[in-house]
Order: structure tokens, then sequence, then C-alpha cells
């Protein structure tokens, strides 16, 4: 739209192809970037959007094709070329020093001199005037561990302004700020395309995309495969871009038959790994048939709380009830075999061992049971059978029940521990983090595994730090900030920015709806 | 199977797979070609023929019934103690102290079998009891980085080293002392033990300097229980959890620290009943220092069998019959013993830093849960961290 058709693009590719042992990354792309543009690349994981920026900015050299900038042919063999070329990258996961400042963190690698001395006065001067420029209020002597999310992500802005960046590539973004930040965040990148840079915007939220995009870019596996005009564009209509057929956004559901209350949890204390209270005076009571989601911005004690109930981080305070059993002290086994079910957050380092096999796998917690084992003799067969029912069931895509699990994609790996979990006899349910990282079709069907699990009269507990997966499961919903719930909504009730105003402050009067 | 087939994936090719699949060995085969190889320039430096060094040391090892025999014999302890290194192993823990472990084990069983009150007994009641001291013994020093470990989170590595130093300066005081005499047989001329009662010795296959006792089939069985253990029974299910992720283990409910204790203990009763055995097989009575180095050999013996209980008979019997075979090779060439040790030191080597075998025979990495194994090779992580 700021751009006409004619002008030079900043920065384009032209047959881009790059492969990696076993996998074609990108082929045959073609993407362009003009002058003042905010360009978004949008696609799931694996689609290739990393491998393409990481050879615009100069960290994988691409097999076929060719780069320029500015019209102007380019080989770039490291990201210092890329930087040299006026290029800037920020990454998803920040590259910061975090007891090092502002100021030192903007200018290391760069750094002012006067003579043989680091010069940090000027590199303060500097990172002030370009904070007042680009409005990205910041303190430059400020620590970078005693700093916000948001206030990271700004400095790794002003870092690549810092070493004159025209065309920023910012990867992935929002995945780690509140709904209030990212409204920010936006306003912030519209201001920098106002005064002239040019962005590549790579994200996977069709939301965000409609919301700040000129002109957007679908991949999938590894091709360029439309683009989108964001005036028209619909999630919808994206989403099926990007997945390559219709897909289900919104999950069809029956409203919930709430039935007993079978997870009741009253005045629990969690403390974190260095023992400051970090789940405090947490109050919450699910009922079988419905689905109790909690929004928050991750680190507000999520993990704690989920492992205090499944057994592994016993609490220091308060109660935790299931159909009436108190399990507060219960270890994980104990309170594993009364019927809770546990999606662990990570699913690398808690729900799987990568080295074992899916079959293996699929008995991590029931090993030790009839009919897996009789006495202390595990019993090979029964653990093949079930392997195989239940990689029929749940759909999980493996070259056989034997292959070691680490060979699985994201999405089937976690199709085999929500098979493992939903496939007992359960009460109640704790999911956290479901669909972290994993493709539109996985996420389709894990949502409606989760929503069948409720149906048969289940108490789910769904912690997430999408915002969207909160509001399209659930059927009450819940605010954790700081270790504490601090507002509970029917889902009906709940509003977005309500929300999204809870889980970046806390302060807005909760509207406490239903018990 | 409902699985979808691929087409290559036929009942013949996994059968294939399944039996005959070398890649598991080709490391390690390749490694000690390599060691051999390279040994051969130290024999040439010196002048002598390499082949002809080789061939007599083959010889030695192999050359008639009894030296087959002996080097068996030989081998006898190194199964033991490497069975207990790779078992820790496969929990993630680096059982550095197997040196001490079979020592007190060792020591144990020849104080027990010294007791008078035992010396009337016969030896279908002797010999368990004197085993059973070895397990009681080398466990109860398992026990103890694997305790530390569990509570306080002390490495084993370093726990076990010292506890390494412990067990010989102890032993060799018990042994030693003349005031008070401890252990110590006073007949005889250096420090030793006094003798067990002859009904408490094993029975031996083949007499002789190094005889070939009932020990190497115990040990034999040993190897078998020890994968049965793993592969077979929910407890080895823990075991290989826990070395593979102890996060996940404990997700699972598994009790970590009690499965870390538990390995430790049985790491040491193994250790412990190597020692005993050779008690009560070769020797009769404890000369301490008759086992030294074992217990560190025994970890080069499960890193080249990459803690799998049965490659570590080969790898034991490689190991115990190059000592034994070596020797002759001394007499026939005139070369020193040392080319064997420096042999085993280049096996070692080439085994731990896999990378360099892998770059020259160009052996792509395929490692299904070998991850404390891989990791300990690499050089960057022993053992898994407490949970």
């Amino acid at each position: 739209m700021t751009a006409s058709a004619d002008r030079v693009p900043v920065l384009a590719a032209h047959g881009i192809t790059k492969r990696f042992p076993g996998v074609l990354a990108n082929e045959a792309v073609d993407f362009e970037l003009n002058q003042g543009e905010i360009h978004c690349l949008l696609g799931e994981n694996g689609a290739g959007k990393s491998t393409l920026v990481n050879i615009l900015f100069g960290l994988y050299q691409p097999d076929e094709g060719e780069l320029a900038v500015r019209g102007e042919r380019v080989r770039f063999t490291s990201s210092s070329d890329a930087i040299a070329h006026g290029i800037g990258m920020v990454h998803q996961h920040f590259q910061l020093i975090p007891v090092l400042t502002v100021a030192e963190n903007i200018v290391l690698g760069a750094e002012p001199r006067s003579g043989l001395r680091l010069d940090l006065h000027s590199a303060r001067v500097r990172v002030e005037e370009l904070s007042r420029q680009y409005g990205l209020e910041i303190d430059p002597g400020e620590k970078v561990e005693n700093l916000s999310v948001g206030e990271q992500q700004r400095v790794e802005l002003i870092k690549a302004l810092y070493r004159d960046a025209e065309i920023l590539i910012i990867d992935e973004p929002t995945a780690v700020l509140t709904p209030g930040e990212v409204d920010e965040f936006f306003d912030v990148v519209r201001s920098l395309v106002a005064q002239g840079k040019s962005i590549v915007f790579i994200t996977h939220k069709l939301r965000e995309v409609i919301a700040v995009a000129d002109r957007i870019t679908v991949m999938r596996d590894g091709r360029v495969v439309g683009s989108a005009d964001p005036e028209s564009a619909t999630p919808q209509s994206l989403a099926t871009l990007m997945v390559g057929r219709d897909v289900i956004l919104q999950i069809d559901k029956q409203p919930a038959s709430p039935g007993n209350v079978r997870l009741s949890v009253s005045g629990l204390e969690v403390l974190d790994d260095r023992g400051s209270t970090t789940v405090s005076k947490f109050d919450l009571e699910v009922r079988g048939g419905e689905i109790f989601g909690i929004a928050g911005v991750e680190g507000n004690g999520q993990r704690e709380l989920v492992e205090a109930l499944t057994g592994m981080r016993p609490p220091v305070g308060g109660h935790v009830e299931i159909d009436g059993v108190d399990s507060t002290m219960g270890t994980p086994r104990a309170i594993s075999a009364h019927g809770v079910g546990h999606v662990p957050e990570d699913r690398n380092k808690h729900g799987l061992i990568g080295a074992f096999t899916v079959a293996d796998n699929l008995v991590l917690n029931s090993y030790h049971r009839k009919p897996f084992a009789r006495g202390f003799v595990r019993q090979q067969r029964a653990v093949e059978d079930q392997a195989v029912d239940l990689v029929e069931r749940y759909d999980i895509r493996t070259p056989g029940i034997l292959i070691p699990a680490e060979h699985l994609s994201g999405g089937n790996q976690q199709k085999v521990i929500i098979a493992r979990e939903l496939s007992r006899e359960l009460r109640v349910l704790v999911v956290a983090q479901p669909t972290r990282g994993l493709d539109v079709g996985s996420i389709e069907f894990i949502h409606r595994r989760i929503v069948e699990i409720r149906d048969q009269g289940v108490a789910v507990l769904l912690v997430s730090a999408e915002l969207d997966e909160v509001l399209s499961l659930s059927d009450r919903i819940g605010v954790l900030y700081r270790g504490q719930l601090v507002g509970q909504f029917d889902r009906a009730q709940a509003s977005r920015d309500e929300i999204g105003l809870l889980m970046a402050c806390g302060t807005t009067e909760p509207q406490a709806a239903t018990g | 199977m409902t699985l979808p087939a691929t087409g290559q994936d036929n009942e013949a090719h996994k059968f294939v797979r399944r039996y005959f699949d070398l890649q598991p060995v080709l490391v390690p085969i390749c490694a000690i070609g390599l060691a051999f190889a390279i040994g051969s320039i130290a024999i040439l430096a010196v002048g002598e023929n390499p082949i002809e060094a080789y061939a007599e040391l083959l010889k030695g090892m192999f050359g008639s019934k009894d030296r087959i025999a002996a080097s068996l014999g030989r081998s006898t302890p190194y199964i033991g103690a490497a069975l207990s290194v790779a078992f820790a192993f496969r929990a993630g823990l680096f059982n550095i102290g197997v040196e001490g472990q079979l020592l007190i084990g060792a020591t144990v069983a020849a104080w027990v079998g010294t007791w008078s009150m035992l010396s009337d007994f016969p030896g279908l009641v002797l010999i368990p009891i004197i085993l059973l001291a070895g397990v009681v013994g080398g466990g109860l020093y398992g026990a103890i980085p694997g305790v530390l470990k569990a509570r306080t989170g002390a490495h084993e590595v370093i726990v076990t080293i010292m506890l390494n130093s412990i067990a010989v300066l102890y032993v060799r005081w018990l042994v030693g002392s003349q005031d008070p005499v401890i252990l110590r047989d006073m007949t005889a001329s250096r420090p030793q033990s006094e003798a067990i009662p002859d009904a408490a010795r094993l029975p031996e296959l083949v007499s002789g300097g190094q005889p070939l006792h009932f020990g190497f089939f115990l040990m034999l069985g040993l190897c078998f229980v020890v994968w049965f253990v793993l592969q077979r029974t929910t407890t080895g299910f823990e075991v290989r959890m826990v070395g593979a992720s102890a996060h996940a283990a404990r997700y699972a409910g598994v009790r970590v620290n009690r499965v870390i204790v538990l390995v430790m203990v049985s790491a040491g009763a193994l250790a412990g009943i190597a020692g005993a055995s050779e008690v009560a097989g070769t020797t009769g009575f404890l000369l301490p220092g008759v086992f030294l180095a074992v217990g560190f050999d025994s970890i080069a013996i499960a890193l080249l069998a990459r803690a799998n209980p049965f490659g570590i008979v080969p790898a034991a019997i490689l190991w115990g019959s190059m000592l034994a075979g070596a020797p002759l090779m001394q007499q026939e060439t005139g070369l020193s013993i040392d080319i064997v040790r420096i042999i085993q030191a280049l096996v070692l080597l080439f085994v731990a830093a896999d990378v360099i075998v892998r770059t020259i025979f160009q052996i792509k990495r395929r490692d299904a849960e070998m991850g404390p194994l891989a990791e300990a090779s690499m050089g960057s992580q022993w053992g898994a961290a407490p949970v």
C-alpha cells in the first residue's frame, strides 16, 4: 500500500533454494521487501520461514538463488556482511547479557572507543538519541536482568538501529508479550516505518498479521504458496493458505454441562526453584465436564502451579483435593494413580524420553502396572499391543512403534503424550501449553481431544500462554498474575481486552462470575 | 500391525537389522584395529617387527588350551568390574569407585572366609557365604556415594575417587599391619591376609598359575542377570529412565533418588562379588595391590562394550588375555609388556574420543539410548544431574 510497484525493492531474494540433509528447507523462494513497508512472512513451524530469514541475514548461504539489496546483487558470507548492508535482525530468543547494562548490551561488538578505552559515555548518549527518535523508551544505565520482556525487546530493536539498520527482520516478536505490550509494539513498528525503515515481520499469528502488515507472504513446505492483501484477508483465508486445506479455527463444541467439583484448590502456596513464593493464596474449583483456562504471561507461576497440582513440587501451604480426596502432598505416582492426567509444558524435558521407543513412551508412567508388568517383569507384548492401538487411535504418524520418539515431529511427539495421558481412566486433566510450536493440523486434533475428554466428565485445567487458545477452548477463564488468580470469568462474559489488562497489570477489579 | 509399511520395511529387512546389525560394534572394532596399527609404529621405533610381536602376543593369549584358560581366568574380575561400571552408566552415573568397591568386597570376603566358626562347613555353604560377603562389602561401599548423591547432590565421580584412595590405603593397613595384627598372615613373608579354608575355594576347571575357576561362569551369569534386569524388568526400566532423563523419570513417578542409591549399591555389589570371586578362586587370600588398576581398566572395558552387558564379555576377554599373553611376547621378542598397556590405552582413547574413529572410518552416528555414555565419551558431562 505504501510502496508502489515500480520502485526497486530494498531487499530481494530470487529463486532461493536451501537443502539440509534430508530436507528441502527452501525451494525457489522469491521474496521482496519495499521501502517503508511491513512485510509479513506467515507460515507454520517448519514451513521454511526461519531458513529464509537466516539466509537474508547471512547466517546461511543459499544453495541456489541470489539476494539483492536496493537492486545491487550481494553475497553474504556472514551476518556481518548483512549488517554492513544495513540489515538488522531481532531474534525470537533475545541475545542479551543479563548482567550488563542496556547501553553495554547495545554497543557490544561495535563499541565506541576513545583511544584504547571503551567510550561508554558516548554510547549512552547515542542510545538516548535513538530511544527518543523512535519512541523506544529505555534507561540506558539499567541492567538488562531488571527489564521486563517487552523492554528487552526494545533493547534488541535499538541494538539493530545502533548499527544503522535500514531493514529490520523481526522473528516472532509477540510470542512473549501481553496483549497490551503487543499493541505498544505495533505502535513502535509503525513509527519505525514512518521514519523510513522497512520491516520483515515473521509470525504465525493470523490476527497480528492482519493488524499490522502492508503485505503478506505465506510459506508452506519450503515454498511460497501465495500472498494476500491484509485489507481483504481474513484469519480463515490465511489459515487455509498456510495449511493448504480448510481449517476449523473455531472449535466446534457443545456448551459445557458441569457436574460436581472434581478439582478443588484452596490457599495454595508454592515456591520456585530459588525458594521465593511464586504461587500464593491460590483458590480454584474445577467441575467435571468443564474446561477451566488459565491465561497469563509466562513466568507468573504457571509452571509451579501445574507442578504443585501434579505432585512434582510439594506446596508449602494450602490444600488440593481431587474428588474429595486430599492430594496436597501426593507423589507424582500417587496423584497419577488417582486419576490425574498431566500434559507437561516442556514435552522434551518431562513428557518424553527421546531415546526411548514410542511404545515405551506410551507406558512412561504405567510401565509398572498390569498388563504392562507382571510383578517385576515387563510384558513387552502388552506394551506393543497398546502402542499399536494408540498410534492408530491418536493418529500418531510414526514409521513404527519401536522407533525412538526423538525421530518424530513435534506434533506427533505431543500426540504420544496426549495419547498416554488421555487414554487412562481420568478424573482431572492438567494440560500445560498443549500446542506450543505445533502445526495447525496437530493443534486442531489436540483441541478436539481435550474437548472430548471434557465431555466424558473429566475436569480439565488448561494453562496456556496463548490467549487465543484459552479463549477458544475454555468454559471458564481465570488470569494468573504474579502467582495469584486475579480474575475469573465465564467464557461468555470474558472480554479479550479485560483479560489482556489483567494479564499485564492484574489491577482491573475482577468480576467473579460463577463458582 | 496396522502401521503403514514402507516398501523396504519387510520382515527380512527387520530380521537382518535385528541380528546382523554391525553398527554398534563398528566403532569398538575399528578402535581396536587403529590402536594395534599405531602400536606397531611404537614397535617399529624400537627396531622390532610388529607382525612377529603380534603373532607372539596372539600365541600368548590363545596359543594353547592352558593359555586360553589363563586368559579367561585373567579376564574374570574385569567382567564383573566392568558390569558394575556399565550398570551405573545406564542410570547416568559414572562409577569411578569400582576400584575401591572391588577391593572392599575382596577384603570382606577374605575376612569372613577366615572366621573360625565357619571352618567346618562344606564348600556348598562356605562359597555362597564368601561371595555374599563380597556383595555386602562392595554394596555398602557403593552405597556411600549413592546416598551422598541422593541426599546432598555430591557428585559421584568426586566422591568415588576419594573413596578409592581411602579403600586402597585402608586395606593396605588392614593386611599389612603387624602391630596390631588385623588381617595379616604372620607366617607369610610378605603382607597378605590369612588363607581361607580349602573348602571355600571356588572349583577350578583348569589349574595353573592363573587358574580358570568357577568365577568366570558366575560372571557370565551375572552378565545375563544385568541384561535381564535392564531390559526386562520394571526396575531396569526405571534405571534407564533415570539415565536417559531424570526429569522425565520424576514426571513419570519414579523416585529418582531411590534409584540412584539402588544403582550405586548394585554397582558396588557387582564389583564386590568380582573381588570375592578372585579371593576364593585365584589366590585364596588377599594380597593388597593384586587388584591394582582392575577397577580403572574396567571403566575402559565398559566403554569399549558401550555399556552393553553382553558386549562386556568379549571386551573383558580381550583385555585380560592381552595382559595374560604379553609375557610370552616379551620373552620371544624382547619387547616390553608395556607395549600392551600402550595399545590398551590407545583403544580407550579411540573409544572415548570416538569422533576420531568415526572420521577416519566414515561411520555415521546413530546413538539410541546411549545418553550418559555418549556424553561421557564426548567428555562433556559426567552423569545425570540430581533432581
